[in-house]
């Protein structure tokens, strides 16, 4: 038998079989999850694009320098509520990490294949999604009742609780990624289990570990809800010792936005694209990190 | 004479012969090991030779690897799997729980089957291990570093980047970077457990020469599936089939006129 | 090969060790397992403060407080209906508007985004998650409402007007731009990142092999996501969504911007409400005494329902590994 002949050939079907609605269809999802995709594009630029406009105009040298003004004074600034919202997220990471970072490791660790290890997994993950509201409320309860009033470590607590799942989730999975080949190495020579994971587990996943830091930093600096009840806001610089309430970005805005006052709206339009940016450029470089480690 | 020791006459059993007078370095006795319920070591009896090479072969899943791993307790990382009977090194038990297993690792080193070297620097990654047991000034424990990487052959290419990662080695290079690790212990014994299986011919050739020159120093137990392999490097040669010990004597003998069909038809290949 | 030399042989007794520790080791366990606990702990007390908090109200009121429209502070009368009401149908906005979105990013992630887009397209949805929800209230409320009032409810209201179902549902008597929809719609946005990533995770985790076997008989690409990717991914994708509605239940800023914090229940959903998170922000911090324990009541219920929620989704997620 020779080469086919093409002309001999006939196509046993003919082409151009496929239902037209099909193609409309497919045109039809494309078409549809592109332009969605777009919108979530749009969102983010608009919402950028605002905090850029009102904010940057309200932007001068006393928002770093002055205090929040009180109710009709002229003028003032935010750098109270500036350093108040780093001591407080400052406050929260440093009570965060250590439990988060044991708390995680326990579970990849030592925790494989424990009953107890797999609820707290579950719960953990509960609390990570957990409205902070609720967690504003029950730290009230649990210190700013019996201590009498608002108070820094009462906010600090509160982000630490917020916090704390975060890390816990990424430092197990960090850690998990560990290949067990390398624990056995560090155990046959003779090094307790405590040594293999903080001297080669935690070395190995540390890149993956700071991130989960770096975005359960991101994640508080912009809670308000929880500092609604327990670090409140005032228009002081903090006390020593934290009492009374400390004044902190996110519950300024919340009040100076829906003020009488102008200068308290431009304010809060400036203390808005601070944290913004701010939390902006935290979760870039957390993530750029990640990847720049993790493609050695 | 079978045909595979026809070929591998010449270099059966490596430079040295077998020293079956020298002291008995461990000693196992009536060894059963159980993967939760399964068996997968039936009453193992055997002995281990002062500074000779033993190699354990056989067929996958005859027990090899896992009576390796009974010498220095690494199973018990692991919660469902469980050794009885003896295992009596120098005269103790490592078996009992009066003995600190940790430090038993210290005494009786391992290399894998994958390089595993750890995420630092090579100084740090033979350092660990010296620094386990031992508190030196850092000058002690440069010459240490030095002194196990001259062992393990690798000092000449890595002197000059002790700072860098263990991660950047060749294949070939991070194994000699675990051996050395292994070494800086001066443990008394030393276990391979498949040390080349992963590497290419050239890096297995300098980690076979490797462990003829350690030999000298430390007794080594080696787990391999290759039998050439087993027939050049070791003085004493142990088959293992199905968790048993079929056969266990010098290699040449093992090699050359085993007592067993079992153990003659395994080296001619009849089966694998 | 380096000969080794004598004196480089050295004997077993040389070596002097130190014991290893078995002290530090424990602790550093004992450690582990104690901040493993403290999550428990923590967990254990939200629900405990919650209840406890609440438990004068619900004695007060009986199951009654669930289903009483009042709020009435002077007089000590409250009811959590308004609030749960508020609640609910800002949530179920956000997900009939959300879910869709959020299916659509995914399925672009995952099959229409060429390769160079992908990382661009995945930053941007990370940080509309990363965006705090103060800021999404206030584009809510100063930049949405104006646009919506003016676009939307007013000549909404005009066309409805008189229409039985419908003028009384989408009716706004007086068009400020928040309310319930926008609430929801606000809700929408910020609850889509969070679906749409976990959604993005569970298709890349659905074996190449599936799909390219689908596009080898000749299905075009909706063919593909609904016939294969869809159902393969099915109870996952519920999960999902359901994480996007604890979010939504739970979320307190950017609601409390946009939804008019009325204390009336409305028919239309163009006309504020509350929700029980704006509700507790707007006036826990004036409480006293009943009032207090009310708005803990509502926290209580708002606790349980998502609870609920979030357990169900966990179980239905099982796990995926992000990123």
């Amino acid at each position: 038998m020779d080469a086919a002949t093409p002309s001999n050939l006939a196509a046993p079907v003919a082409w151009g079989r496929v239902r037209r609605g099909r193609h409309v269809a497919d045109q039809a999802l494309k078409i549809i999850c592109t332009v969605f995709t777009m919108l979530g594009a749009l969102v983010l630029g608009w919402i950028l694009m605002m905090l850029l406009v009102e904010g940057f105009s309200a932007l001068s040298p006393a928002v770093f320098t002055q205090v929040t003004p009180g109710p009709g004074t002229q003028g003032g600034g935010i750098a109270n509520a500036i350093v108040g919202s780093l001591i407080l997220t400052f406050l929260g990471i440093v009570v965060a990490t250590p439990v988060g970072v044991l708390a995680g490791t326990y579970l990849a660790e030592y925790g494989k294949g424990s009953k107890l290890a797999e609820v707290i997994r579950f719960l953990n993950d509960i609390l990570l999604s957990a409205p902070s509201i609720l967690i504003g409320l029950f730290v009230y309860t649990l210190m700013v009742q019996p201590m009498g009033g608002y108070s820094g470590w009462a906010g600090g607590v509160a982000l630490a609780i917020i916090a704390t799942p975060v890390i816990v989730r990424t430092t197990e999975d960090m850690l998990r990624i560990v290949p067990g080949s390398l624990r056995e190495a560090g155990a046959a020579l003779g090094a307790p289990m405590s040594t293999v994971i903080m001297s080669i587990s935690w070395r190995a996943a540390r890149a993956g570990m700071l991130t989960g830091i770096l975005l359960a930093m991101a994640r508080i600096a912009g809670e308000t809800a929880p500092l609604l009840f327990t670090a409140l806001n005032n228009n002081f610089w903090f006390k020593p010792n934290l009492m009374g309430g400390v004044s902190n970005l996110p519950v300024m805005i919340y009040q100076f936005a829906l003020a009488p006052y102008q200068n308290w709206r431009e304010l809060a339009w400036a203390g808005a694209l601070l944290i913004t940016l701010s939390i902006l450029a935290l979760s870039i470089v957390a993530r750029m990190f990640l990847k720049k480690d993790g493609a050695r | 004479m079978s045909p595979i020791a026809i070929n591998a006459s010449s270099s059966i059993g490596s430079s040295a012969t077998a020293d079956a007078t020298a002291p008995v370095r461990i000693a196992v006795r009536n060894l059963n090991f159980y993967y939760g319920d399964f068996r997968g070591l039936k009453d193992i009896n055997l002995n281990f030779h002062d500074r000779q090479v033993t190699a354990l072969i056989g067929p996958s899943g005859c027990g090899k690897s896992t009576l390796l791993r009974t010498f220095n307790r690494i199973y018990s990382l692991y919660p469902d799997q469980r050794a009885e009977g003896e295992i009596l090194l120098d005269g103790r038990n490592v078996l009992s729980s009066s003995i600190d297993v940790n430090e038993l690792r210290a005494r009786v080193g391992m290399v894998f089957q994958k390089p595993t070297p750890f995420p630092m620097s090579i100084w740090d990654n033979i350092a660990f291990g010296i620094r386990l047991y031992e508190k030196l000034p850092k000058s002690e424990l440069d010459d240490r570093i030095e002194e196990a990487l001259r062992k393990a052959a690798l000092w000449d290419e890595v002197k000059d980047k002790l700072r860098q990662s263990g991660m950047g080695l060749s294949g070939g290079q991070q194994q000699r970077l675990c051996i050395a690790r292994t070494i800086a212990q001066r443990p008394e014994v030393i276990l391979f457990d498949e040390p080349t299986s992963a590497l290419d011919p050239i890096s297995t050739g300098k980690i076979e020469e490797l462990i003829e020159q350690l030999r000298s120093e430390f007794t080594i137990v080696i787990v391999t599936h290759n039998m050439q392999q087993a027939a050049r490097i070791s003085q004493f040669t142990a088959f293992m089939y199905l968790g048993e010990l079929v056969e266990f004597g010098e290699t040449t003998k093992i090699f050359m006129n085993p007592n067993k069909k079992q153990t003659q038809d395994y080296i001619t290949g009849r089966f694998g | 090969m380096v000969a080794l030399t004598q004196d480089l042989v050295m004997t077993r007794t040389d070596t002097v060790r130190r014991s290893s520790k078995p002290t530090a080791d424990r602790l550093f366990r004992l450690a582990s397992l104690s901040s493993a606990l403290l999550v428990l702990m923590v967990l254990a007390g939200i629900v405990a403060s919650m209840i406890y908090g609440g438990l004068p109200a619900f004695q007060e009121f009986g199951f009654g407080f669930i289903t009483s429209t009042a709020w009435d502070v002077n007089r000590d009368q409250y009811g959590a209906w308004v609030a749960i009401v508020g609640t609910l149908s800002s949530a179920s906005i956000a997900l009939i508007i959300g879910v869709p979105i959020s299916l659509g990013i995914a399925i672009f992630l995952t099959q229409l985004c060429p390769a160079w887009l992908k990382r661009p397209v995945a930053t941007t949805i990370e940080l509309l998650a990363a965006v705090p929800s103060i800021i999404y209230g206030m584009w809510g409320l100063f930049v949405f409402a104006p646009l919506f009032a003016k676009f939307v409810q007013i000549p909404t209201s005009q066309l409805v007007e008189g229409i039985p179902f419908f003028g009384t549902v989408l009716y706004s008597r007086v068009p400020s731009g928040v309310g319930v929809l926008t609430a929801g719609i606000i809700l929408a946005i910020m609850i889509i990142p969070f679906i749409a990533s976990i959604t993005r995770d569970i298709l890349d985790q659905i074996p190449t092999i599936l799909r390219e076997s689908a596009y080898g008989i000749g299905c075009t690409t909706w063919e593909v996501v609904r016939h294969v990717l869809m159902p393969q991914a099915g109870v996952s994708i519920i999960g999902a969504v359901m994480l996007g509605l604890g979010r939504a239940l739970g979320e307190t800023m950017a609601v409390t911007f946009v939804i008019g914090n009325a204390n009336r229940l409305s028919a239309s959903i163009f006309d504020p409400g509350s929700t029980i998170a704006s509700r507790i922000a707007n006036e826990f911090n004036e409480a006293l005494g009943l009032q207090l324990n009310a708005l803990m009541a509502l926290g209580c219920i708002l606790f349980l329902v998502t609870f609920t929620v979030l357990v169900i989704a966990r179980i239905l997620i099982a796990r995926v590994q992000t990123h």
